[in-house]
């Protein structure tokens, strides 16, 4: 293949990044610089007095991230969500696809299409259903209180608590994790185990030893599939987190239609960015080295 | 050293083993060889622990081994597509049954390199598995599992992902090995020259059972059944009738052909009147166009109906009575063209009495 036709190739999907991603980041970028308007929206950047132009910018937006620790401890606390959400989903649902990927032939197409099942229903209704489930005439909060009184311990409110947000992301992203997890572990040559067997093996090693270092690159796909969109969470932290769990995409949604800042909105996403590009990257990274020795 | 008495598995409605009884002796180099789906390979991985026996005993130098999970049997496979670790390199790959053994890292590290050394791939300890060549991975393989010493080792069609001529390097390579360190081999294959080349011992297995087992030559030279005799090598399989019988020879008319003297292999017993197979091995039929038969053979006249030029040798395949084709080798050892037959030439084919030999048929 010739150097143009190859350039050719890249095309398409440099297009599609550019139109979808980097413009986009531009133009968030350049708002951030800019006024509130009035009623909402962002002011004209530069205005005319005298026949001259006056450009209308300002690094108030970007001075007012730094002025407190709040906003930081926001990130901090947005990523500790997703680091919990990520790890027990990887948790729950590596032994599921391990199960799924060592199933019979004929079982594991169902067995997939249960996992991708709760798709079928809105994002939303699924939240709800989950507020229902929380709710504490639920069935499921009056059975944890119950047990804790056995216990002498005081009645608890799962709704509105970390808790609640946590499973329920959870719940949410686990067919992210398990996909992916599935895909690789499908193809492992069940031969592998066969001879770390033979060679003196026992269940754990042949696991340990073989099975995990080779999907090494499916964790990683999964990881990052459910990492990214936790990490900008607002919906279920704001129906069932209510004010006791809120996470960073909670305050960039609020200034974008409650507070009506879009600018500093800008400044808050463009930092998200930053963080989940930075985070992705160094997770790769160590993903690399932990697969080539 | 390995004793297997009356194993019998079935797969469903599959009978795969019916009733197997084996012995084999400590460093043999032992081959089980058949057709794809004999059961050959769901022995070895009895053998090796895969499966579990519906009936019978694995003795291994005394204990039984049926219900021993693999990792626990001193007993390591090659397996057939290798089944080297992707992720691990050589030197890795190697060392890993050892640390499953827990032997001390610095005696590790001299044993791996003693076992590359003894597969004459001293500098590819850091290469991964992806980068060797198909008969570089099969030495990875060999010597992953020799070096541990395993009591058995059991090897799964390990040549047959090779080419040609790397295939009979690593026949050779194999033997050598097997005599230096003096593990007892069980090789499976579906090749019978690979098993003839190898072996101390065959077993040939049809249908679940043994159909003979004997030393290779033994085995081409004196097959029991129609099926050994067809299965090993080629051979022309003649039908006749016993005229007359001693201890040692006996008169046959063979079908449509006419009458011949063969001598008897001391195991073989036939009666007057009795149906038989001759069977003779293409190399040893003698073919001119004016034989002068010689004392103890027999001859027939024949066209030449088809002929296979190999280079080395050719095939002639020549009519004896309507229907009826004997295959013959000749050599091309010389250049003289008068050697060569053209189809439809008429020949004449000669063998020695000893050369038949004689498989009684129910």
């Amino acid at each position: 293949m010739g150097r143009w036709s190859r350039q050719l190739l890249t095309l398409p999907p440099t297009i599609y990044l550019l139109i979808f991603f980097a413009i986009p980041t531009v133009i968030m970028l350049f708002a951030s610089f800019r006024f509130p308007g009035d009623y909402g929206g962002l002011a004209p950047w530069y205005s005319i007095e005298d026949g001259s132009y006056a450009f209308d910018l300002t690094w108030e937006n970007w001075q007012r991230l730094f002025e407190s620790t709040i906003y930081l401890e926001l990130f901090v606390k947005s990523l500790g969500y997703a680091v919990i959400t990520t790890a027990i989903c990887l948790l729950l649902g590596y032994p599921l696809a391990l199960m799924v990927s060592r199933s019979e032939k004929k079982r594991r197409d169902l067995l997939l299409l249960l996992i991708i099942l709760p798709f079928w229903s809105n994002f939303l209704v699924r939240i709800y259903a989950w507020m229902i489930i929380f709710s504490p005439t639920g069935a499921l909060t009056m059975a944890v209180n119950s047990l804790l009184d056995l216990f002498g311990i005081a009645p608890v409110s799962l709704m509105y608590s970390p808790t609640a947000v946590i499973v329920c992301m959870v719940y949410v992203h686990l067919p992210f994790m398990v996909l992916p997890l599935y895909a690789n572990l499908e193809k492992h040559d069940p031969a592998l185990l066969d001879a770390a067997s033979d060679l003196g093996a026992s269940g754990w090693q042949r696991f340990w030893r073989v099975t995990w270092p080779l999907s090494l690159p499916g964790v990683y796909a999964g990881s990052i599939l459910v990492f990214i969109p936790v990490l900008g969470m607002f919906a279920i932290p704001d129906l069932l987190g209510g004010t006791n769990a809120i996470m960073i995409g909670n305050v960039i949604k609020q200034q974008f239609i409650e507070s009506r800042d879009w600018p500093f909105g800008s400044v808050l996403s463009i930092m998200l960015t930053i963080a989940t590009i930075a985070l992705v990257w160094l997770g790769t990274r160590s993903g690399h080295r932990v697969k080539h020795g | 050293m390995l004793e297997i008495r009356g194993i019998s598995k079935k797969f469903g409605d599959f009978e795969a083993l019916k009733g197997v009884d084996l012995h084999i002796g400590a460093g043999e180099f032992f081959t089980l060889l058949g057709p794809s789906g004999c059961g050959k390979t769901t022995l070895l991985r009895m053998i090796a622990g895969f499966e579990a026996p519906d009936s019978g005993e694995i003795l291994l130098e005394g204990k039984d081994m049926v219900g021993t999970p693999p990792e626990q049997r001193p007993v390591h496979t090659v397996f057939q597509n290798y089944a080297l670790f992707p992720h691990m390199t050589v030197a890795q790959n190697i060392a890993f049954p050892l640390q499953m053994a827990r032997v001390q890292a610095d005696e590790i590290d001299a044993r791996v390199q003693q076992a590359l050394d003894n597969v004459h791939l001293p500098d590819k300890a850091g290469a991964y598995p992806a980068a060797l060549s198909g008969g570089q991975r099969q030495r990875i393989a060999i010597a992953r599992a020799l070096v541990k010493r395993p009591r058995l080792l059991l090897l799964d069609e390990p040549l047959s992902a090779l080419d040609a001529k790397m295939r009979e390097q690593m026949q050779i390579e194999l033997i050598n090995l097997q005599k230096e360190v003096g593990i007892t081999f069980i090789y499976v294959t579906h090749d019978q020259g690979e098993a003839l080349a190898l072996s101390h011992r065959i077993a040939v297995m049809n249908q679940g059972k043994i159909a003979q087992l004997d030393q290779p030559a033994q085995l081409y030279n004196h097959p029991n059944s129609r099926f050994v005799a067809d299965f090993i090598g080629q051979c022309n399989l003649l039908e006749a009738t016993v005229t007359d019988s001693d201890r040692h020879h006996a008169d046959l008319e063979l079908h449509h052909i006419g009458p011949v003297r063969v001598s008897l292999a001391p195991a073989v017993t036939v009666t007057k009147g009795q149906r038989c197979l001759l069977t003779l091995r293409p190399e040893k039929i003698r073919i001119a166009r004016n034989l002068h038969a010689l004392v103890d053979e027999t001859h027939f006249c024949g066209k030449i109906h088809d002929t296979l030029y190999l280079g080395d040798v050719t095939v002639y395949k020549v009519e004896l009575a309507q229907g009826i084709l004997l295959e013959a080798l000749l050599a091309n050892s010389g250049n003289h063209a008068s050697e060569r037959f053209a189809v439809g030439d008429s020949v004449e084919v000669a063998w020695n009495s000893s050369a038949g030999h004689l498989i009684a048929e129910p």
